[in-house]
């Protein structure tokens, strides 16, 4: 039971101010499993992202990461242990071109632990990285700057900084937002490959129908608590799910 | 009607700005690249052969301009790693003490002393601010602002390292050529050594945390150990003109820790141009001699030299180095509109 588990939330708590942001939420991750964590906005779903990558420190509760515990620790350490993040707002380094920004993670220590002790040729490796999400090689995309890449490329450029640290648990944070259907269309697929792959993930999203294509599970945050936990179709038959989404029936 | 014309700027093939093997292709274009490169090497270097004809009042401003060159480049390094710093006074004068120290304590000859006071302060000063590099912006300049305020009341009220008197009659360097040549070449390996640096791999890493640390952190970098080395880096530069300018005066007291050794590295990097190590330099050597040439107007000079200033901010706030670089990659050309 113990091995089978990747990650696991316990109790977490934080307000900002008052603001109680996380209220108590607890949670596990399977190894190989790919949840979504879905509500409205405001319901704390980015606040949960940087309680588990460190980003911000939870006024009570656990975070256990394959059996160790990892509540509280600077950001860097939670990376180097495998938890790759992206963020919602992407601020690539617009003035290099986009292999360059996969420079700084392809510098970690990690990367050249898991390489044997060797960073190797980064720039290869970050055009390869770039293929990987998609970056078309033979058009030289990988080699124009970020700031003249449309905003659905550098997504995919936030999601290879990401597997350049090849992470055990990637957590991608509204990955899909300000996606046009046809980039959302051909992201999907390579998310798909990745868990099945073997590598863990956690999504937040606000597009359902894409997450529930491929997630296995969802959790379901209103107003910083866990309101549902479930497949992705039993959980929003719920009726407080669906009260959360559309509102009670005397707000419309 | 009348026919109008409209300038038009473009920029210069990527052929000829890129270091690449195309580059190579032509005498032009090689000399297009090195020019701007070796003319500065070449200028710097003849400065000190002037010293028969300029007299020995200017090469002591050239040793003055090196030594604020050199604090600015390293208020450079610290902002491209998103370090504002308003203390390079610490530098200066950590190095200045420490080197002071040994060779009027220990009466250690200046090749020991100076390469000492330069590691030792440098270690010093980044230790001192290991505890605040997780400040960001001006919260980091306010204490960086503070500390060598803070040190020099130290020295004076505890009379240590001389007190409010300094520590006087030190060894001189050996010789007028090792005066002017040692800050050139310092200088030189300071501006060419932190530009590639900063265009190397690790220097993307540094800049990478100015722009967004963030993204740094979840890259699985320790944000801080490299901050920490980027103060040390600029601390050696810093502490070396504290080091060699204890030497050249002979001397070493609380002006070592003043405001203007922060303020006018500061002042050269925004005039200069920030960020690309060569603008510092340039602002160096303009404001330095500049303030020098005005010494003549007596207490105008200070009028003068702000006005002059002021003017040059608002002309051109990118920088002088960048706009005489954005120039040197452009040509003008007139085209006929409508």
């Amino acid at each position: 039971m113990e091995d089978s588990t990747i990650l696991t939330v316990e109790r977490v708590s934080k307000s900002f101010g008052g603001v109680v942001a996380v209220d108590g939420v607890s949670f596990h991750l399977e190894k190989g499993e790919l949840l979504g964590i879905i509500g409205p906005n405001g319901s704390g779903k980015t606040t949960l992202v940087n309680l588990i990558t460190g980003f911000v420190r939870p006024d009570s509760g656990k975070v256990i990461y394959q059996g160790k515990e990892i509540t509280g620790k600077m950001p860097y350490k939670i990376a180097e242990l495998g938890i790759a993040r992206t963020f919602q707002m992407v601020r690539p380094f617009y003035q290099l071109p986009a292999f360059k920004n996969l420079i700084i993670p392809l510098y970690s220590p990690r990367v050249k632990k898991l390489r044997g002790g060797k960073y190797g040729e980064r720039d290869d490796m970050a055009v390869d990285l770039l293929e990987e999400v998609g970056f078309e090689r033979d058009s030289f995309v990988p080699y124009k700057m970020a700031a003249s890449l449309p905003h659905g490329y550098l997504k995919r450029l936030e999601l290879a900084r990401c597997l350049a640290l090849r992470p055990d648990l990637l957590i991608l944070d509204e990955l899909f937002s300000g996606m046009s259907m046809s980039e959302v269309a051909s992201t999907l697929p390579i998310i798909e490959r990745l868990n099945e792959g073997g590598l863990s993930i956690i999504m937040v999203e606000h597009r359902l129908k894409e997450l529930f294509r491929i997630a296995n599970r969802v959790i379901v945050l209103n107003f910083g608590r866990k309101i549902a936990d479930g497949p992705p179709h039993q959980v929003m038959k719920k009726e407080e799910v669906k009260a959360a989404y559309l509102g009670s029936e005397g707000e419309t | 009607m009348s026919v109008r014309y409209r300038k038009e700027r473009l920029d210069r093939g990527i052929k000829a700005r890129c270091e690449d093997i195309f580059a190579l292709s032509s005498y032009r274009e090689m000399l297009y690249l090195l020019l701007p490169r070796v003319l500065p090497v070449i200028a710097l270097l003849s400065l000190p052969l002037l010293k028969g004809v300029v007299g020995l009042y200017w090469e002591k401003v050239l040793v003055v301009t090196c030594a604020i060159a050199l604090l600015a480049l390293s208020w450079d390094l610290m902002a491209s790693v998103g370090l504002v710093c308003l203390g390079q006074a610490l530098f200066f004068g950590a190095g200045a003490y420490l080197t002071g120290f040994l060779n009027h304590s220990f009466g250690w000859p200046p090749f020991l002393t100076i390469p000492l006071g330069t590691l030792g302060g440098a270690l010093f000063c980044t230790l001192l601010l290991l505890p605040v590099l997780r400040l960001r912006g001006i919260y980091f300049a306010i204490v960086t602002l503070t500390l060598p305020l803070l040190l020099a009341r130290f020295i004076e009220t505890t009379k240590i390292l001389g007190g409010n008197v300094g520590m006087s009659g030190l060894s001189p360097l050996p010789g007028i050529w090792f005066e002017l040549y040692v800050p050139v070449v310092a200088l030189l390996i300071c501006l060419f050594g932190f530009r590639r640096l900063i265009n190397e791999d690790y220097g993307l890493v540094l800049q990478g945390i100015r722009d967004n640390d963030r993204a740094v952190m979840s890259g699985a970098i320790n944000i801080y150990k490299l901050k920490a080395q980027a103060v040390f880096i600029a601390g050696v530069a810093g502490a070396f003109a504290g080091a060699f300018m204890t030497h050249y005066y002979q001397f070493v007291g609380m002006p070592a820790f003043a405001l203007d050794y922060s303020i006018l590295p500061l002042t050269c990097a925004v005039l200069g141009g920030v960020g690309s190590f060569a603008g510092p330099t340039l602002g160096a050597f303009i404001l330095v001699p500049l303030s020098e040439i005005l010494r003549a107007f007596g207490t105008l000079r200070v009028v003068f030299y702000s006005t002059i200033l002021i003017i040059c901010v608002v002309g051109l706030p990118e920088g002088i180095f960048h706009y005489i670089q954005r120039k040197y990659h452009q040509f003008e050309r007139l085209v006929e509109v409508g």
